[in-house]
């Protein structure tokens, strides 16, 4: 896909991840909203990966570390033809088989994930496991800010490193904000660049609200050179529902009637728009 | 006597030469857990993680997923502590088919105090889904249990102690396999179900007990989960009585999952193993005899049970 497409599909999927969210009443709506470029660029543009080859040893591997995110992760492998659009629809119903975190059950879901700090871990294991038997798959790992905190981060942060984990690419969304507030209130993270450069990482920044950013710098990933990768994504929580970016509330708010009425109406003036540019 | 942590490593090192698929993860422990040969011999198939479980377990999650035979050996008081988030929710709850190798657990680490002892390793691993535990007796059922877990498809647990102990079973004969207890020694008056390094103490408490006359049969739960209940409920059946020993906590262990398994039979249940309180400082050997663990200890207690339900 090109960016015009990722673009327009990335705020379809706004739309969905809303209707899904309002429908049943949960999700971590700000940051599913903050990620949402950054996996629609994953599975449409960047990664090995298609149903076809769900279990293929050679596939790309994705690791959603801040697995609170799910429903944006839901709605991407919706997307991508790897769930099935009665399955999402099942979220929230009791038994159903999507949780508020995502689990390897799923069809695309490699490992369970939603307790902070395990993502990078599992993460280096795969890219460990690449190195090892030679194989050119590599790994992504998608980690919150507010995840920072965790210490676990930084024990995988220096194996990283110590094993020259050039497959693997981490990124941060960096949108500023955790559930009790900033990030730098909360527990400073700055300078992240500073931080984790010191632990051996080759380190970029991007703008994770704008796609063309977003697929120009995990592009440019060199994936040689001996460090491993990660590219802090600045974006805005709650991004492209005008009352939801940058308050921290959204940070697992639910839209009542109206506020859902009118997140609609703001994503869906928009993919008029880039539906008419795209014509 | 033989050390079940070099029985492990020995034949870790056998199998890893010949499948390439082998992994095996520590941290900073191949010296504790008797790992230097492998790390020299097989160095592409030896991950170390530096002084960080959580890391190391993520890692061990990370590599079995990608289709490696994972070890992942250390101390047994950090990984059911320090990473037993990792544990939980990337083998247990995800399952991945790792191996956790507990190395010196229960009071194994004798006066290096609480920090080191791990008497909760059983009662937290039991509640986590799809974890299967093994403390092995001795030498010949570690080898046989290093062996059998290659293959396994869940995630595992294996704690082994530090000394050695006395080698109960000949390998060419041992009829060991996971989900079944081992029948160490018939007896009809009472029966002795222990697990890891208390078995061998066991077995010797069932000979004091038959020179004054008493039948103990003695059960080696070496496979702790999945749990072997027909053995249990045959012998509970036929003795009556049962006595558990365990390096652990006597809340949550063998003898409460064997309590709550014979809990609607009329079999009496006691359980002997570590009451609520830290280990005093002194040897494994010392700390055994002072909780009543060591052969003469669980002989006492079995008496004094028998008497108590003729």
């Amino acid at each position: 896909m090109n960016i015009k497409e990722l673009t327009l599909l990335s705020e379809r999927s706004r739309l969905r991840l809303l209707e899904v969210i309002y429908r049943s009443g949960a999700g971590h709506t700000g940051g599913d909203l903050s990620s949402l470029n950054v996996m629609t660029a994953l599975y449409h543009r960047v990664l090995r990966i298609s149903p076809a080859t769900l279990d293929d040893p050679d596939r790309d591997r994705f690791v959603l570390s801040k697995g609170h995110c799910a429903e944006a992760l839901y709605v991407t492998l919706e997307s991508a033809g790897i769930l099935e659009k009665s399955v999402l629809d099942s979220y929230g119903q009791f038994g159903c088989p999507l949780g508020g975190h995502p689990t390897n059950d799923l069809p695309g879901v490699e490992v369970n994930t939603g307790a902070l700090g395990h993502g990078l871990s599992i993460g280096i294991g795969m890219a460990l496991a690449a190195k090892m038997d030679g194989k050119s798959y590599r790994t992504f790992v998608l980690m919150g800010d507010g995840e920072q905190g965790e210490g676990s981060i930084y024990e995988a942060a220096m194996a990283g490193s110590h094993y020259h984990l050039d497959n693997l690419l981490a990124i941060i969304d960096r949108n500023g904000l955790q559930i009790s507030g900033s990030t730098e209130d909360v527990m400073a993270l700055e300078d992240i660049k500073a931080r984790w450069t010191a632990f051996g990482w080759d380190v970029r920044d991007m703008d994770g609200d704008d796609m063309a950013d977003v697929v120009k710098t995990i592009e440019a990933t060199d994936w040689k050179g001996g460090r491993p990768h990660l590219i802090i994504s600045h974006t805005t929580k709650g991004k492209g529902v005008s009352y939801m970016e940058n308050v921290a509330k959204w940070h697992h708010g639910v839209p009542d009637e109206a506020q859902y009425a009118q997140a609609v109406g703001e994503i869906s003036a928009r993919i008029k728009k880039l539906e008419e540019e795209k014509a | 006597m033989k050390d079940c942590r070099k029985a492990f490593t020995q034949e870790l090192l056998a199998i890893a030469r010949k499948d390439r698929d082998i992994v095996a993860v520590t941290t900073d422990a191949r010296g504790s857990v008797t790992l230097s040969d492998f790390a020299s011999e097989l160095p592409a198939q030896f991950v170390e993680c530096g002084i960080a479980e959580q890391n190391a377990v993520g890692i061990s999650a990370g590599l079995a997923h990608s289709g490696k035979k994972v070890y992942c050996c250390g101390p047994a008081c950090f990984y059911v502590a320090r990473s037993l988030e990792q544990v939980k929710v990337d083998l247990a709850y995800s399952n991945i088919p790792v191996t956790i190798v507990g190395v010196s657990g229960g009071f194994a680490y004798g006066a290096l105090g609480a920090t080191h002892h791990s008497m909760h390793d059983i009662a937290v691993l039991r509640c986590f889904p799809g974890m299967s535990i093994f403390l092995p007796s001795d030498a010949a059922v570690t080898a046989r249990l290093t062996d059998l877990l290659a293959d396994y498809p869940h995630p595992a647990y294996v704690r082994v102690g530090r000394g050695a102990v006395p080698e109960i079973y000949d390998p060419a004969k041992l009829d060991f396999s996971i989900g079944k207890a081992i029948v160490a020694r018939e007896g009809t008056d009472v029966t002795i179900a222990a697990t890891g390094e208390s078995v061998a103490p066991a077995l010797e408490a069932a000979k004091l007990l038959e020179t004054k006359g008493i039948a103990a049969a003695v059960l080696d739960y070496s496979c702790i989960v999945p749990f072997d209940s027909e053995t249990l409920r045959k012998y509970a059946a036929r003795s009556g009585r049962v006595v558990t020993v365990e390096q652990h906590s006597r809340w949550g262990g063998l003898g409460s999952i064997i309590a709550g398994e014979l809990s609607e039979t009329d079999a009496k249940v006691r359980i002997l193993g570590v009451p609520d309180e830290n280990a005093p400082h002194g040897s494994s050997a010392e700390i055994s005899h002072y909780f009543g663990l060591d052969a003469e200890g669980i002989a006492a207690s079995t008496s004094e049970f028998l008497n108590l339900n003729k």
